[in-house]
């Protein structure tokens, strides 16, 4: 009986015992390494096209602020950060968008039609309606973003870093 | 070689002998209401357990309790399974710990030489129902929130020190931020700290005197 090909009745024991074992272990193991690692597997958009109005908004020749906020959500905490951007319409068709944020040290520029450059508050940096530095510390030109018109509509691109 | 590894081990710490004196130790023909006890203590691990995975995330703050709450039920991958567990695990303990102390007292087990096992168990008990009061304010919702209104109160209401009990529930004459902070603490580290040492003692003592028989007609 022993000498037999078949299966003993321990060894059968053995088998399912480590089979129904490893189901149970997997039933419990995997929701605890799912919770514990569920948050790193979500990853928030950190770009998108932006509504900023219709082109009609903005006087051509003029850079105008707009204003927006984006928000983004960690776990319970909602942090919600406002961005500005300078529209400016050269022409009738062609429309250029910087970032209001100074590349020295992040102070806000503003838009000074006297002197038709963006003065920045904090050091005195300068910058033409093109966003190129004339004057100041600004290590780097405004900020540009893309920008598209669809249906008469302005979209600027967002991107964060 | 496994069982060279395994006897090597054995030998320095005499697993072999725990083995024995815990699990192969002598009992009397008893029945299922046996098992209560037993099941109290697998509700206190599957308590612990879950409990410390729900810590992850939870925030014991007014500002974040609820919110971090809705975010283990809704955001985190099987967070609804972690607190479901400990939801009703908590329940069932309670249950569970109760009917075990009736079969013992029923069945006269608390009597000599067994009357630390039933001493040990009362604090048990009140650690049990100690745990159920103190992490029912912790979801910080309508329900939680007024529950230990009412409960603090009703301590308030004990002649002469009530006010001061009441007091030292809270943290201060309102229910605050201070009250969450304090319930979370001892939920998570007093009350469950003082069970795991009881649960020792009372173990020890059940495998020390033994259990006692399913008691006959005219005992």
């Amino acid at each position: 009986m022993n000498d037999s090909e078949n299966v003993q009745r321990r060894d059968f024991v053995k088998i399912v015992l480590a089979f129904l074992g490893t189901i149970m272990g997997a039933v419990i193991a995997i929701p605890a390494i799912g919770y514990l690692l569920s948050p790193a597997t979500k990853v928030q958009s950190k770009e998108a096209w932006i509504p900023a109005g219709p082109m009609e908004n903005y006087p051509i020749g003029t850079p105008t602020l707009f204003s927006y906020t984006r928000s983004t959500i960690n776990g319970w905490e909602k942090t919600t950060n406002s961005y500005g951007a300078y529209i400016v319409r050269t022409t009738e068709a062609d429309v250029k968008a910087f970032s209001n944020m100074c590349t020295h040290l992040s102070c806000r520029v503003n838009w000074k039609n006297e002197l038709a450059e963006y003065i920045c508050p904090c050091h005195d940096g300068h910058f033409d309606v093109e966003g190129k530095v004339t004057a100041g510390p600004p290590p780097a030109p405004l900020y540009p973003y893309e920008t598209k018109v669809e249906e008469g509509v302005l979209y600027i691109h967002h991107m964060e870093g | 070689m496994a069982e060279k590894v395994l006897t090597w081990i054995d030998e320095r710490l005499g697993l072999t002998g725990i083995y024995n004196i815990v699990f192969d130790r002598k009992v009397p023909k008893v029945n299922w209401l046996f098992t209560l006890g037993s099941a109290t203590l697998f509700l206190f691990l599957i308590q612990t357990i879950t409990g410390i995975f729900l810590t992850v995330y939870y925030v014991p703050s007014p500002d974040h309790a609820y919110d971090s709450i809705q975010y283990i039920m809704n955001g985190v991958a099987f967070g609804w399974l972690i607190r479901g567990i400990h939801h009703w695990g908590a329940s069932l303990m309670v249950l569970f710990v109760f009917i075990h102390m009736l079969r013992t007292f029923y069945m006269g087990a608390y009597k000599f030489p067994r009357e630390m096992t039933w001493l040990t168990g009362v604090v048990l008990l009140l650690a049990t129902i100690g745990m159920g009061f103190t992490g029912y304010l912790l979801p910080w919702n309508q329900r939680a929130y007024w529950a230990t209104t009412v409960g603090t109160e009703i301590a308030g209401t004990a002649p002469l020190i009530g006010g001061i009990i009441e007091r030292i529930l809270r943290g201060g004459s309102d229910l605050s931020a201070v009250t969450l902070a304090r319930f979370f603490s001892v939920h998570i580290w007093f009350f469950p700290a003082t069970i795991a040492l009881l649960i020792g003692i009372h173990l020890y003592l059940v495998i020390r005197m033994g259990i006692s028989s399913v008691p006959k007609d005219g005992d």
